[in-house]
């Protein structure tokens, strides 16, 4: 290619900048192509409809044992109390003056609990626990917060059929419509 | 600090300076501030109690000038901490609905075509004390400084997608940083197809750790915490993931108990930085008032100014340039009769939306809202030229 010829892309490009808007820009093409099992090892995300959850399973008392360890120095005797954030009740207070946002009373997908704690918590060492511990802390929050039972099990089948109470309170002001509903 | 320095202790001629009589400080390979603005520097306030990375530190607006900030006094606000990401090892991975999921290495990046923009950044819980029943007794700063605004250089994110194939199907991508919060964010694919970029430069430098290095999403107008610093993985997705931070967090709580979701752009605001509350005036005469006005939705186009708490106001001359999602500083001539009164700031944008007053924002959406605060500011002076937060 002669320097005139290896020039006229980019001379397209700053003199013609609507160019890119009509024709694909040449680019590149600098990616290396992503394996499976390279993506697997990073995608940690959980999609509200449960997509993306992992194997593994735990109860509410299971939970309990990661919480007392790991969690309550934080956020407190069964989710109230601690120093940093309440995790437990709120219901019915959102209207009011003093609204309590918790997992219970505000969030909207269970799954995301099971995102946040996986992918955050806790809070010193974050990546830390199984896949089983995470379900466990997260069915031992909604047993807290009066949405699941005591004995229900919290796995990629149960978690996403979760209804968190506050789920319908959101209105999404972004123009999003979801596909299939 | 002081409004304008008295000149009363300055050396008078014909008295020679010590710097004109001795050789001066040797050059430097990085160069710092002048020792004598050690004191002007960010505010930090820590969110979560017992822990040292989350929270925010805040711009001293009161004591810059211009459209940029300095890159070290760019407000910050993480969630857990500053990674530190040697930039040799770090990857961006975009896989989801595309056709080839592909992985760049930062020195890969480097090597696209790249775009600089002038752009603000504002925390969406920014001003957000101004909510509360009473003002903060907080200087400018301190009160509305986590906003900044930086020039931007990088790679458009449509550029890396469109290499990767995005499947009709997507509407979405999950952004996701490489921090002890892997913060992440759904982001609409409008936006990431147009002006989103992939910033590997502020101020022409690389980014600072604080602000995302070795490479950030950076999202122009939209509230701070979606320009995902340290990105690592971008995932198309047919659907918003409903982090964390998009439904727990970032969601604007309505009196009558419903949530706004998905909030994006920062509302038009302005606020006067000089006067204001961190500096003092020096006795009636004539000032300068300065200020700085922003808009999530396009350019400003114009700044009123009442020095008589709204009763009357007078257009403000915008410094140019006057760039789209970009801090415009705004200045108008005041002369102080030296009494008591009230200093206002209204900004409206090229959309035509204009500044609300608080009692208006309130109205509107409630006093449990803890974000998007943008309302008119008012600085009330003091006789003895002390400038004060007030609601008026």
């Amino acid at each position: 290619m002669s320097t005139r010829e290896a020039l006229a892309v980019a001379t397209c490009v700053i003199v013609f900048g609507g160019c890119a808007g009509t024709a694909p820009r040449e680019t590149p093409n600098l990616g290396r192509a992503a394996t499976q099992a390279e993506i697997a090892g990073w995608d940690i995300s959980i999609a509200p409809d449960g997509r993306g959850l992992p194997r593994g399973a735990g109860t509410p008392a299971d939970g309990a044992l990661v919480y007392a360890q790991k969690c309550q120095v934080c956020h407190g005797d069964k989710g109230v109390g601690g120093p940093n954030d309440r995790l437990v009740g709120g219901q019915g207070t959102l209207a009011s003056k003093t609204p309590v946002r918790t997992i219970g009373s505000y969030w909207p997908y269970a799954t995301t609990v099971f995102d946040y704690v996986r992918r955050s918590m806790p809070f010193f060492q974050p990546h830390s626990l199984t896949d089983s511990e995470v379900y466990a802390v997260t069915a031992y929050l909604l047993s807290l917060n009066g949405i699941i039972g005591e004995q229900d099990v919290m796995n990629a089948e149960t978690l996403p059929k979760v209804k968190m109470p506050n789920r319908d309170n959101f209105i999404l002001v972004q123009p999003w419509k979801p596909r299939v509903q | 600090m002081v409004y304008a320095p008295s000149d009363a202790s300055a050396a008078s001629p014909p008295e020679t300076p010590s710097g004109m009589t001795t050789p001066g400080a040797p050059l430097s390979p990085y160069g710092s501030p002048a020792t004598f603005e050690r004191e002007v520097t960010r505010t930090l306030i820590r969110s979560q109690p017992g822990t040292t990375g989350a929270g925010a530190s805040r711009t001293p607006l009161e004591a810059l000038e211009g459209m940029i900030t300095p890159s070290g006094l760019h407000f910050e606000r993480h969630h857990n901490g500053v990674p530190t990401i040697d930039p040799a090892q770090h990857q961006l991975l975009i896989h989801g609905l595309v056709a080839r999921p592909l992985i760049f290495t930062v020195a890969s990046l480097q090597r696209y075509p790249m775009e600089s923009r002038i752009h603000f950044l504002e925390c969406s819980g920014n001003s957000a004390l101004m909510y509360g029943a009473t003002p903060p007794t907080l200087t400018c700063g301190q009160t509305h400084g986590l906003v900044s605004c930086s020039e931007w250089t990088g790679v458009p994110l449509r550029l890396l997608l469109e290499e990767a194939g995005v499947d009709p199907r997507a509407d979405w991508v999950l952004a996701e940083g490489a921090d002890a919060a892997a913060m992440s964010r759904s982001v609409p694919m409008a936006k990431a197809m147009d002006d989103a970029m992939l910033a590997l430069y502020q101020n022409g430098e690389r980014l600072r750790p604080e602000n995302g290095y070795p490479v950030r999403l950076f999202l122009p107008g939209y509230e701070g915490n979606m320009s995902v610093k340290w990105l690592r993985r971008i995932k198309v997705t047919d659907t918003p993931t409903m982090t964390k931070d998009e439904t727990s967090k970032y969601t604007d709580l309505r009196a009558d108990g419903k949530s706004l979701m998905f909030t994006y752009p920062m509302e038009v605001k302005s606020v006067i930085t000089r006067p204001a509350p961190g500096l003092t005036m020096t006795g009636p005469g004539l000032y300068e008032l300065s200020g700085i006005a922003w808009s999530g939705r396009g350019k400003i186009r114009k700044v009123e100014v009442s020095a008589d708490g709204g009763q009357t106001w007078a257009e403000a001359a915008l410094a140019a340039p006057v760039l789209a999602y970009a801090l415009t500083r705004f200045r108008i001539a005041w002369k102080w009769n030296g009494a008591p009164t009230v200093l206002k700031s209204r900004a409206t944008d090229d959309a035509g939306r204009v500044q609300p007053t608080r009692d208006e924002l309130i109205a509107q959406q409630g006093a449990n809202v803890v974000y998007h605060y943008h309302a008119i500011q008012a600085w009330r002076v003091e006789s003895t030229g002390e400038v004060k937060n007030v609601y008026a």
